[in-house]
């Protein structure tokens, strides 16, 4: 009973959310680019959300969340593209899709790679990262419409703020109770010690292959909902700065910590977006410098991430 | 025969660029060795080693023997800057939190530099402090900048060797790299090691980068972020924490970069060295010489 309470509130506050960003919209006052930076937003916080499983749940230390993120946002271009989707009750399925594609890839990689440990688990995610870099540099020599290294063009616009609100809501809800499941028991546990966990019995390897399969599979909704809002795809979209800057919202968010990531999310699309509405670009150029700062001074100061106080959930 | 030419011109090439990313390796392995961390600002300080030298010949036309000295000093102290700076206050935090401060640390040298103020993300010709000369030798072609890169690299691998296995600061950083908590109970300042690795690794990473932009005369702030991460990858598969398999795994990427290049693509390049690492790390993840490391 208390969970469905629970649900109930979640879904409340995320109508009620829902609403006020519609009467703003409605009221003109922002402009489009305002708009598409707000429906970007989400995504990046469904994105991030899938780096929190694998790395803030689990402790699986990943250098290529972006790789995914750019498998999904591919595939599901690439078959809305061959399907010619124009509306968006054709594009959830096509999203779906994307995503199960994603997950099978992270499947197939997470396989051998999840065997290794921290460092070496991070150098092989990060080769992951470049060579999918590299097969989308090449992709024209697959199929004319990847585009390859000129990049994807020709999307058709079809995220909306419902799409990309309400696919960022729903999978916010699931992971949530995910977390609350055996499984996320499962994952946590395997974060605090991964040999404590496998001698009461939990397969180690088999929850954070499930770990690394869902957070992909996230990663990959959220690519293709980045695809047919941009309308245009780039390799140097998806490449190693992208997983950072994942990695950077799961760490100012906390790991572990699901309201932190969308905090986080939000206030990092604010911080890197958003502030061109604002600021000169003269001024806009340190943000990079500041960034690298704040990131060492969090991992000295509060090692598990800004808005959790102790490691865990 | 016509193949057979081209091989050995390739290979020369292959080896050129196999001795610069041996460099950069030696510093990985050894930090790695004695800290057990992934100095992800490591290629920065190649990308260092790179500028410092362009403004030694642009601006003070120094001769080369003193430019190398000078590029190898600076790096060493900016590398023994980073680790006092940002790295030691986290000597007992978790690795993870290591490596996250390392790639906080190379993406500020990286968008620092390339501000405005610095040196600007464009691209800026290197000039070579030499004339380029080609030597024939039967049927294939060798240059001095070649020779160069060949006799640098060998003269500081023979420094690095009597450094390490001869010295007392050098058998400290072997025993440091056995076991640190025993080497420090032995009476070893071991903070001191730490530093003196770093200062070394800096110092290679600092010559490779003044090589690397003589035979690749084009430099960028982001130029170290790619030679870097191969490097590592050339000390994994040497067996990582291993002096002499950072040297060959150096060499392998190399060779084998410039061959996929040649016969492949050189899209395909980075890809290729990906794949070697994968295999290596599923089947040998300890590496060519790694044999009672802590398995991964």
């Amino acid at each position: 009973m208390r969970f469905f309470l629970e649900l109930r509130k979640l879904i409340f506050l995320a109508l009620f959310i829902y609403l006020i960003i519609k009467l703003v919209i409605f009221s003109g006052l922002p402009t489009d680019y305002m708009i598409q930076i707000t429906l970007y937003s989400f995504i990046i916080v469904l994105s991030s959300l899938g780096l929190n499983v694998i790395y803030g749940f689990t402790g699986q230390f990943s250098l290529g969340h972006a790789a995914f993120y750019g498998i999904g946002a591919y595939t599901s271009a690439y078959l809305s593209k061959v399907l010619e989707i124009e509306s968006y009750y054709g594009l959830i399925p096509v999203i779906f899709l994307a995503g199960i594609f994603t997950a099978f890839i992270a499947y197939i990689i997470g396989g051998p790679i999840l065997r290794l440990k921290d460092d070496f688990l991070a150098i092989a995610t990060l080769g992951f990262g470049i060579l999918v870099r590299v097969i989308l540099d090449n992709s024209d020599r697959i199929s004319e419409v990847l585009g390859g290294s000129r990049g994807f063009v020709g999307i058709n616009k079809i995220t909306n703020l419902e799409l990309s609100f309400f696919i960022t809501v729903f999978f916010i809800i699931i992971t949530k109770n995910l977390i609350d499941s055996r499984f996320g028991l499962f994952w946590r546990a395997i974060k605090n010690d991964e040999l404590a966990a496998s001698s009461i019995g939990v397969n180690t390897f088999i929850a954070k292959l499930i770990a690394f399969i869902y957070g992909c599979f996230l990663a990959g909704i959220a690519g293709g909902l980045y695809a047919h809002l941009y309308t245009f795809l780039h390799p140097s979209n998806f490449d190693i700065l992208k997983s950072i800057d994942f990695l950077i919202i799961v760490i100012i968010g906390g790991m572990g910590s699901i309201s932190g990531t969308i905090i986080a999310g939000l206030f990092w699309v604010f911080f890197i977006e958003g502030l061109r509405i604002i600021l000169p670009s003269e001024i806009l150029e340190y943000r990079w410098v500041l960034i690298p700062i704040i990131l060492i001074l969090i991992m000295m100061i509060r090692p598990y991430g800004l808005m959790v106080k102790k490691e865990g959930y | 025969m016509e193949i057979l030419i081209y091989l050995t011109q390739q290979f020369i090439n292959g080896i050129q660029l196999g001795a610069v990313y041996a460099l950069i390796a030696l510093g990985y392995t050894m930090v790695y060795g004695v800290l057990r961390m992934i100095n992800f600002a490591h290629g920065d300080i190649f990308m260092l080693g790179a500028f410092i030298s362009y403004y030694g010949i642009t601006k003070f036309n120094l001769p080369f023997p003193i430019l190398i000295l000078s590029t190898s000093l600076l790096t060493a102290v900016i590398a023994i800057l980073i680790e006092k700076i940002a790295y030691k206050p986290l000597r007992n935090a978790p690795k993870i939190s290591l490596l996250i401060t390392a790639v906080g640390v190379s993406l500020f040298l990286e968008y620092t530099l390339s501000l405005n103020a610095f040196f600007t993300p464009n691209y800026i010709g290197f000039p070579r402090p030499f004339e380029i000369r080609s030597y024939d030798i039967g049927m294939f072609s060798i240059n001095n900048i070649h020779l160069i890169i060949f006799s640098v690299t060998i003269i500081s691998l023979a420094l690095l060797y009597l450094l390490i296995y001869k010295s007392k600061y050098g058998i400290a950083m072997r025993a440091a790299s056995h076991d640190l908590e025993i080497t420090r109970l032995m009476g070893i300042r071991t903070d001191n090691i730490i530093s003196f690795t770093f200062g070394i690794g800096g110092a290679l990473a600092g010559i490779g980068g003044l090589l690397y932009s003589m035979a690749y005369p084009q430099i960028n702030v982001f130029m170290g972020i790619m030679p870097g991460i191969k490097s590592f990858i050339a000390a994994v598969l040497g067996g990582i924490g291993i002096i002499h398999g950072a040297v060959l795994g150096g060499f392998i990427i190399g060779i084998s970069e410039v061959f996929v290049s040649a016969f492949l693509s050189s899209t395909y390049r980075d890809g290729v060295i990906f794949i070697i690492l994968f295999i290596f790390l599923l089947f040998r993840p300890n590496g060519i010489f790694g044999k009672n490391i802590e398995k991964v």
